[in-house]
This record gives C-alpha cells, structure tokens and sequence, in this order.
C-alpha cells in the first residue's frame, strides 16, 4: 500500500516523506498529515472497534470532535491510549495501533456483541444483570468491563515531564480561524497585549479545508499571510496545538500545549503544558462541528462528515474514497461534492433530503432530490448506499452533512445557557457569558466567512476599546458569502436497521426512543439512561441530532426539551498535565530539619511528620530492629543525656506593648503575668471550647515573647493569630513573624544536660540551677559568641533544656552538641525515643489532642481563666464540656506486664459486655517502655481521675484482642517532677 | 479568581486561604448575660445568601493580610475588598 489515495494538492510537504506504521503495517504520509489523513491515504478505511458493540469503524471527522478513531500511539511506557487519530499530528517513525479488539483488528471476537445486540440496548445491564445481587460486582461488572471499553493503559510510570505556567495578556483569542485571525489582527495592530491559541498545528481553521478566498487569495494563503503579521508583532504570543479547554471565573482560561507530541523524541523537553491564562478580555471563536444525520448502518468505516471528506481532499490531499456520494439536508453539503469534482474525485450522486433546485451546478454528478439514504452495506468498509427511493449505489465513502452547531461550550463554562436559532437549526450563546467574553464567527452562528471575518474583527474592537485601546485603521478582509440553506432533518425514519447517533458510546436512534418510553425524558436523564455524549468526545457531533428526536418524542421543540450544557474541559487533558510536575516525591513540598545532614551521616532513619522529614530514630551496629535503637535512645537519656532537633515545632516571635495582653487572649492561661526570662506552657482552645494547640511560651523581654506550637499546628497557629490581632482585637499593638524557619532548635535532655551544656555554653552565662532554673530562659551566646537561646523546659520530665541557634549553624550545632557530650554518652534521638518519653510522662499529643476533647478530659480544666476573655473560654464551661463523669486523661498498664497493649483499644468495665453502650473509653497512645520493662498507654477513661488501680478490660474488636488493664496515673515516671527540677 | 487586594493590586485566589462569614469579626462580649447563647450563634449559625456575601480571606501566600472581600456566590463577582483590620475598627472592635 503506497498512498494510493493520494491527490493532487494539499498542505502537506510531499518533499518530506514521513514513515509510520499501524498494526505494525508500514505506511508512509507526508509533514503535515494527521495520522488520520495519513491512514486515508493508505487506503486504511477500518480503524477501530466500537465501545459496546465492536462495530468496524473508520475515520468520521477530520477534528478534535471525533469519536471513532481513536487509537493508541506509542509502544510500551510511552503508549498512549484513546487519542484521536484526527488530532495526531503524524511524525518519522509514529506507531499506532488500534484499540478494543480480541484478536485483530480485522476479526475481532467480540464482535459476537453486535449479534447480541437486541439484548443490549439502552439501560441493558440495569435490568439483566439485577440477580443476583452479589454477582454485580464480582461477575457481571468485570465481564462487561472487559467486553466494553476504549483503549489500555500500559502501566508503568509516565516517562515524559509535564510543565504549568501561567500567562497574562489583555485580549485572549480562542481558535486561529478566520473570525480569530481577524480578531488577533484586530488586537494586535492596536497594540493590545494578545495570545492567541488553537488546537491546530496549522492555524487557519476551515480556511485550510475549505477553496474559500480573501482578499482575492486562497483562504490558506491569507491565514498564512495573517499568521506572518502576528508572527512579526511582539505583542503577540502565539500558541497553536494549545487546546483553551476551559473558561474559568474573572478572564481565567485553562489551556493545553502539546509541546513535543508532535516529535518522535521529546528530547528532554516537557511533552505538554498546562497554561492558565489572565485575560483581560476574551474573544472565542472556536468553529463550529458538523453533526450527521441518523440513518440505518451508517457506521460503518467510509461514512464521514461532509466537512471532513473536503478537509481530506483540500487540505491534505487524500481522497477518502474512489466513488463519493454525498447526502445532505444543507447548501454546505454540496460544496463538498464541489470539491471533490474539482479535484477530480468520482462524485456517483449527491442526496439531498430538500426536493429543491441545487445551490451550485455540478454538470454530470447525480441529484437525487427530496431523498434519502436508508441503508448501507459493507461490514468492514463502505461497498453501497441504498435510497429511500428504492436506488441502489455503489460508493466506497458516504460524505454526510446534517448542518453545523456553533462551539458554544466555553461560553457554558460558567452560566451561559445557549438558545435556539431557527434559522440556523442550531444553539448559539446564550445567557450570560463568562466575565469578559465575546464570542465571534460560526462560534456565535455567524456561519459565513465574510461573516466571521466582520465578527470577528468587531468584536476584537469592541474588547480591546472598553481597554482603552484605540483600533487600528486597516481595510477589512473581504469575502464572499456562501449559501447556508438548511432543513431541519435529523434522522431517516424509513430506516429499519440500527441508526447511529453517538459513534462513541454506541447510542443509536432506537435506544433514544426506548428511554423516552421508561420515561427518561429530559435531556441529563436521557444521557444517563443512554450514555449518549459522554467519553472522549462528549457527544459533540451526537448530543444535537439526539436532542432533536428527543424533542419529536416528546411532541415539544427543540429549545423546550432542553440542551446539555458543557463543562470544561473542552476535550481531555491529560492527568500528567494536570499534575504537571507535582509528582512522586515532588507531588508535596518537603521540608528538611538544620541536622538532616548529620542525622543522615549518622544512621537516621526518616519519617515524614507533615510536610517535614524528622529523624524517626539512629541505629547503631548491631541493632536488629527498629526496637532496639528506640529502647536505647529513651533509656540512655534518661540515664545521662539525649539530644534531638525538635526545631519542627512552630515558633512565633510575638512583639509589642501588648503582646502579654495579646497571648491572655489566645491561651486559656494567662501570660502577662509571666516575668521575663521564664516560660510558661500555654494551652489553646477553639472558640467552641475544644482543645486546640498547646505549647510552651518565653517572654524574653518587657514586650518580646517567643512562642511555640506543635509541628502540626504551626501553619495554622499563626493564621489564628494574625485573625485574632487584626481581625479581632485590632488596635493591640502586637507584631508577629513565624521565625520556624529562622532558629535550629534542639532539646538536650537528661541528668548530664547541665553539664554537656556547660561545656557548649559561653562561661559568662550561669547554668546553675539556682541561676537558670526550671522554666527560665535566657538569650546566651554559645562556642565563643554565636547567639543562641536557651530554654529549660523538657518534654522528657528529665532536666532539660532546648537550646535554639540561627538555622544555618544547627546542622554544626548537632555535630558541637553530640562532640561535647561523648564523656557523657550522649546519644542523639529520634522521633520515637521522644514519643516513648512523652507517653512515659504523660504528655497530651494530637492523639490527645485531637479535636474532640476538653482541658477538662486532659485534666487542664483549671488552666481555662475565669477571670479574664479568651478564645473558647465562654462555650468551654457549657455543662457538657465540664461534666463530671466526663472522660479524663489517664494511664494504663496490662496486668499481665508481657502484654503488649494496642492504641484504639475500647476501655469496658470488667464485667460488662464489649458494646458501644457500656464504652468507658479508649486507649489513645501506647508504647513499651524500655524504663519500665513493659507496655504502657495513655488514654481517655470516664471519671478516670476516681478510678485508680481499677481494672478494666482493653477490647479491640479489630484486632481480635482484649486484655486487663490497670488504670494508673498517667505520669509512670518522676510523677513528682523532681528531675526536672533538678 | 482574582482577588484586588487594596495594597498589592490583582491576586490570584490560590494565595490566599478562604475562612468564611466576615460575621466572625464581631465576636461577642464575653460578658454579656446571655454570652453563651450569643458564642453558640457566634460559631455555629451562618448565613448562607444566594448573592452578595461578605466573607474573610486571609492572604497567607503573600502579605499576610485578613481581607473582607464581597463576593456574589451565584456568580463570583466581587465588588468590594478591605482589610478586615479596617472592617473591624468601623465595627467598634479594639483592644
């Protein structure tokens, strides 16, 4: 096969000769070509099996709106499915194949579904596959969706980049047809900021298939000569093989760039890119589709869209077929037939359902008037068309023309409701278009070409003046007005056989009939009962010709049945691009600790707490599991000293007159009263009385706090107070900066801290105890001079500090601190070792904290002032949140030592039945501690705090497990916190 | 959308963080008799208008600014952004 369908003329390069293959068949096209064209050209009329009924399929359109050919291109992790061989812009050495066959293409074993088809209609799988009820999912469902379907996906990672960018500019111009060229000139010349954008690789629109002129010279020619202008202008970003695929609010577009799809190899640049566009202002002037017209096996390969058969012929120089009829209700239609003669192509006859004078004279080409096409024949390819006056011709491609519907769908993106035009028998915009759009050419149902051209450039002026731009002064485009008579003609009604309307989803005429008998009558009911318009190309050749015999059921018109409206995007955007390249480890931003790199160095583990990766513990050699370096981490600090960066926590420099005025509004407890160079622990409701964020809070002057938060919380801590101090107590003089970022912090924790500080910790600062005791800090200078500052806080409930360094000299710090603590054994711990010390201590967390419980249940209620305001304090004393027998805060131990307890465990009263009635509670944090030699918990038990040394039963019914537990103080070590005083 | 920010003109709505109800500024004296009954409104009770809402925006991405911007929920137009600050002082809210 050597592009036997090759004619004369075109756009194509015929000097640069392309290789591709289909089904592992050589072929050869030219630069220019679509795959699709390329296909035609081969002779390769079948493409495709259909969705439901593996019908033989061919090329039916010559645009983005195809349904049929879709194919899959590429091979292995490169392989992309579904893409419509109409919009593949073909390149040296593409392989494509076909999709949704068993076996191949040309004997498919699943077209044994089209024999069963009577007992596939409309709806068929809610009524047939109802029992029973279990085999829906198990059986019924995976066999369909293997028998059904599109194409496959290869599954293994996307190999190529996807990239976002965001783009401005003060007039957009969606679709380089004639209405859009003349727009951009419009824009352009006036010196307006525009893009302008189109799903094409050759802008021009219909110019580029159609032998219409301007300005005396082939449409093509004047595109080209256009697009030379706006090429030359700097004002002018021009975007072709960008699809705008949505209108979003305030000018907003959404567009795809198919930036190397068009290329064998991407070569290292990204496949595709997601633009979001700010415009000012908008002209769309996106074209209209084709629809066909209904009529019995008017599927099959060789049966295409009048429009597309002369794109074929004009634009890329293939004929699709050797014996052309066309069939027609519409002027339009026979331009096609036209063309065809002109271009020497054996036009048998041209069908018009109007019994009327022909629009142009084609001398030796046959009129059937007042006819139709009922049937056809050939089940892998056109061989015949059969009329409803009985006539009988042998064609191998049907030219089908319906009339034309205006892309109105991005003027429906946001409340545009189109309306109906009798005259054009079709919807146009209508309602209220999105912020900032005009809408120009056949888009607007300006269907003629010095109609689209005047539009276009009108409404381009009319945009850029409301901008304050003054329209340049050049002549208008001419050109001629071409006939558009058409009748409202949808679908042949004396055909027996099954008529096509949705190509896509198999939806014929007969399942549209069939949903208005079960009553599925408005239109969104109608798509859903028969799956018209959805998939790929979202109906937009069938959802019209539907509507309309819809609308003849119902008895109503056309406008009173109703039209779909249109959603983006406007045709698929890959889920690559959308992701762009937020993906794998970039999907979320992470965040690294000042001592990663040492912790890295030093045998770290990882663990992602938000956004952040924290060492989760350090294994040593020797160490076997996870276990064995958490045991030791929590007992070496308890046994001399431990060092962990805890710099993850929120940090708030808070500074102003008011600041303690401030920080009593916020905490629960109060902080003015705080002297300088103490801290404080401070504990944060929500306004509804809940528990919120908790943490500690150093004034280190008259007027400076530094507060901290949990990891967690950080983000949303600081937003809270930045509400509370300009949106709720607005004229505080408070001043706030997140300084998380600014300071390395780590806890140094253990009976040696003193003295490992002492030997970090410039000699004029006293770290005695009476000096710097529990709960003071201080503003120090460390390793001769650097600043730092020093809290004596511990999270431990040993004697600790947490000492805070400028970020850029933590990582040193870690290194410094851990040098200085080898006489000590100091060792570096993890996030585990930390979760061990705080359950040992009983240190509320989020499991504690987690949105549903009081200070009551923690056992803070007495930190909640009376005596002052504050976020939460009022809806915090309603009765419910301070009931006695509420649940509190408590500790747990197996009676059996060598159980191992499990968080989530449900706390039942010994002697009572495991059910939700008798639920006392739950445990919510547990670890083993390496102190204590066994497992201990935290958890929430109700009137807990009288229930001591009571024994309750731990059930978790998800694990199968239930074991006695000894409710105990929830401070298992130093309950009288005399180390850390120490 | 794009929001006017009054002091740094046009900003993509991704920068900021969305809060709701700009009636959250007048937050009630807890003093009152009947303050729980007016906290309960406070937190729980909003408006839900088909039109003209005045609600909160806090600018987090950039100048950290609480915003009260009035926004048409049926069709995304907004007429009129402040500072909240500026909101909450004309609301009689100080110290």
């Amino acid at each position: 096969m050597s592009q036997q369908n090759r004619i004369e003329g075109g756009l194509v390069n015929r000097a640069k000769p392309l290789k591709f293959s289909f089904n592992g068949k050589a072929m050869q096209g030219y630069e220019g070509d679509t795959l699709a064209s390329a296909l035609l050209a081969n002779g390769q009329r079948l493409v495709g099996r259909s969705f439901k009924y593996h019908r033989p399929r061919g090329i039916f359109t010559a645009g983005s709106e195809e349904p049929n050919a879709l194919v899959h291109l590429r091979t292995a992790a490169h392989g992309e499915p579904n893409t419509r061989a109409t919009m593949a812009e073909l390149f040296d050495g593409l392989k494509a194949k076909s999709q949704n066959h068993r076996g191949s293409l040309e004997h498919d074993l699943m077209a044994v579904t089209d024999f069963l088809s009577p007992f596939l209609s409309a709806g068929f799988y809610y009524k047939t596959f109802m029992w029973p009820k279990s085999f829906w999912e198990k059986v019924y469902e995976p066999a369909i969706r293997a028998a059904a379907g599109l194409g496959a996906l290869s599954m293994k990672e996307d190999p190529d980049t996807y990239d976002k960018g965001f783009l401005h500019c003060d007039l957009l111009v969606i679709g380089a047809g004639p209405a859009g060229l003349a727009a951009a000139l419009a824009g352009g010349r006036a010196g307006a900021r525009v893009i302008l954008a189109d799903e094409d690789f050759l802008p021009g629109g219909r110019l580029n298939a159609e032998t219409l002129e301007v300005d005396g010279m082939p449409g093509a020619v004047w595109a080209a000569q256009a697009m030379a202008e706006l090429a030359s202008m700097d004002n002018v970003r021009i975007l072709t093989r960008t699809t705008v695929y949505g209108a979003y609010d305030h000018g907003i577009y959404g567009a795809l760039e198919r930036c190397t799809d068009h290329l064998a190899d991407a070569g290292g640049k990204p496949r595709q890119v997601l633009w979001r566009i700010y415009s000012k202002r908008a002209v769309l002037a996106a074209g209209s589709t084709e629809r066909p017209i209904a009529f019995g096996n008017n599927d099959r390969p060789g049966v295409m869209l009048a429009g597309a058969v002369r794109a074929y012929a004009n634009r890329f120089g293939v004929a699709p077929g050797r014996e052309v009829a066309v069939f027609t209700n519409n002027d339009d239609g026979w331009r096609t037939a036209a063309d065809l003669v002109a271009k020497g192509v054996d036009v048998r006859a041209v069908v018009d359902c109007r019994d009327a004078e022909p629009p142009v004279s084609l001398p030796g080409v046959r009129h059937v008037r007042g006819a139709a096409v009922v049937n056809t024949v050939g089940r892998k390819g056109l061989k015949a068309i059969t009329l409803t006056n009985g006539t009988t011709i042998p064609v191998d491609c049907l030219a089908v023309s319906g009339g034309w519907n205006p892309n109105v769908h991005l003027t429906c993106h946001q409340r545009g409701r189109p309306e109906w035009r009798d005259d054009l028998n079709a919807f146009v915009p209508g309602g209220v278009l999105p912020v900032g759009m005009a809408v120009a050419g056949a888009a607007n149902g300006s269907m003629t070409l010095s109609a689209a051209l005047a539009e276009g450039r009108a409404q381009a002026e009319g945009q850029i003046e409301a901008l304050g731009f003054t329209p340049a002064k050049a002549e208008a485009p001419k050109a001629a007005d071409e006939p558009r008579l058409a009748a409202a003609f949808w679908y042949v009604k004396e055909s027996t056989k099954r008529a096509w309307l949705d190509l896509q989803n198999d939806v014929t005429v007969k399942d549209v009939k069939l949903s208005y008998q079960e009553g599925f009558r408005s239109v969104e009911h109608l798509k859903r009962y028969t799956t018209l318009g959805m998939a790929t190309d979202q109906g937009k050749t069938a959802n019209i010709p539907a509507l309309a015999i819809m609308a003849e059921c119902t008895g109503k018109t056309i406008p009173e049945t109703g039209t779909t409206i249109f959603r983006p995007p406007y045709t698929p955007v890959p889920m690559g691009a959308l992701a762009g390249r937020s993906r794998g480890k970039d999907f979320r931003p992470y965040r690294l600790t000042p001592s990663h790199k040492w912790a890295e160095a030093n045998g770290a583990s990882f663990v992602t707490v938000g956004n952040w990766l924290r060492a989760e513990w350090y294994t040593r050699e020797g160490e076997k599991g996870w276990r064995d370096s958490v045991d030791r981490e929590a007992k070496m600090t308890r046994e001399s000293v431990g060092i962990c960066d805890v710099t993850t926590l929120g940090k708030i420099d808070i500074k102003g007159r008011d600041a303690g005025a401030f920080l009593d509004k916020v905490y629960s407890n109060t902080f003015s009263t705080l002297a300088v160079g103490k801290v404080r622990y401070g504990l944060m409701l929500r306004e509804d009385g809940i528990c919120y964020d908790d943490g500690t809070t150093a004034r280190l002057g008259e007027n400076h706090y530094v507060m901290t938060t949990t990891t967690a919380n950080a983000v949303l801590v600081f937003r809270r107070l930045e509400f509370a101090r300009q949106c709720l107590w607005p004229d505080m003089d408070v001043h706030l900066i997140s300084t998380t970022d600014g300071w390395a912090q780590f806890a140094v924790a253990g009976p040696k801290s003193r003295d490992l500080l002492r030997k970090v910790v410039d000699k004029e600062f006293d770290l005695s105890n009476e000096a710097f005791p529990f709960m003071a800090c201080g503003e120090i200078t460390v390793c001769g001079g650097m600043p730092a500052r020093l809290f004596r806080i511990s999270f431990s409930g040993e004697l600790a500090y947490e000492i805070a360094v400028p970020a850029r000299y933590g990582n040193s710090m870690m290194g410094v601190l851990v040098e200085a603590g080898k006489e000590f054994d100091a060792v570096p711990y993890g996030t585990e070792a930390l979760g061990v010390m705080r359950i040992e201590k009983g240190h509320a967390t989020a499991n504690e904290l987690n949105g549903q419980t009081t200070a009551h249940n923690i056992g803070l209620g007495k930190m909640v002032s009376q005596k002052k305001e504050c976020i939460g304090q009022v809806l915090s004393q309603r009765p419910e949140m301070i009931r006695e027998d509420a649940i509190r805060l408590m500790g747990f131990r197996p009676v059996d030592r060598s159980k191992k307890l499990i968080a989530g465990s449900h706390l039942i009263t010994k002697g009572e039945e495991a059910n939700m009635e008798n639920d006392q509670g739950w445990m919510t944090s547990v670890a083993y501690s390496p102190n204590l030699g066994h497992s201990i918990g935290l958890g929430f038990i109700k009137r807990g705090h009288e229930r001591k040394g009571e024994i309750v039963r731990a059930v978790s019914p998800v694990h199968g497990s239930e074991m006695e537990v000894e409710i105990v103080s929830a401070h298992f070590i130093d309950p009288e916190g005399e180390r850390l005083r120490g | 959308m794009i929001i006017n920010h009054p002091l740094l003109g046009p900003r993509d709505a991704a920068e900021f963080v969305y809060l709701g109800d700009a009636a959250l500024i007048d937050r009630p004296d807890w003093q009152a008799e009947d303050a729980a009954a007016q906290f309960h409104a406070y937190g729980y009770l909003r408006d839900n208008p088909a039109g003209a809402h005045r609600e909160l925006w806090y600018h987090e991405q950039g100048d950290r600014s609480w915003l009260v911007v009035t926004r048409d929920t049926l069709t995304h137009e907004i007429t009129q952004v402040e500072l909240a600050r500026d909101v909450a002082r004309a609301r009689g809210r100080s110290k």
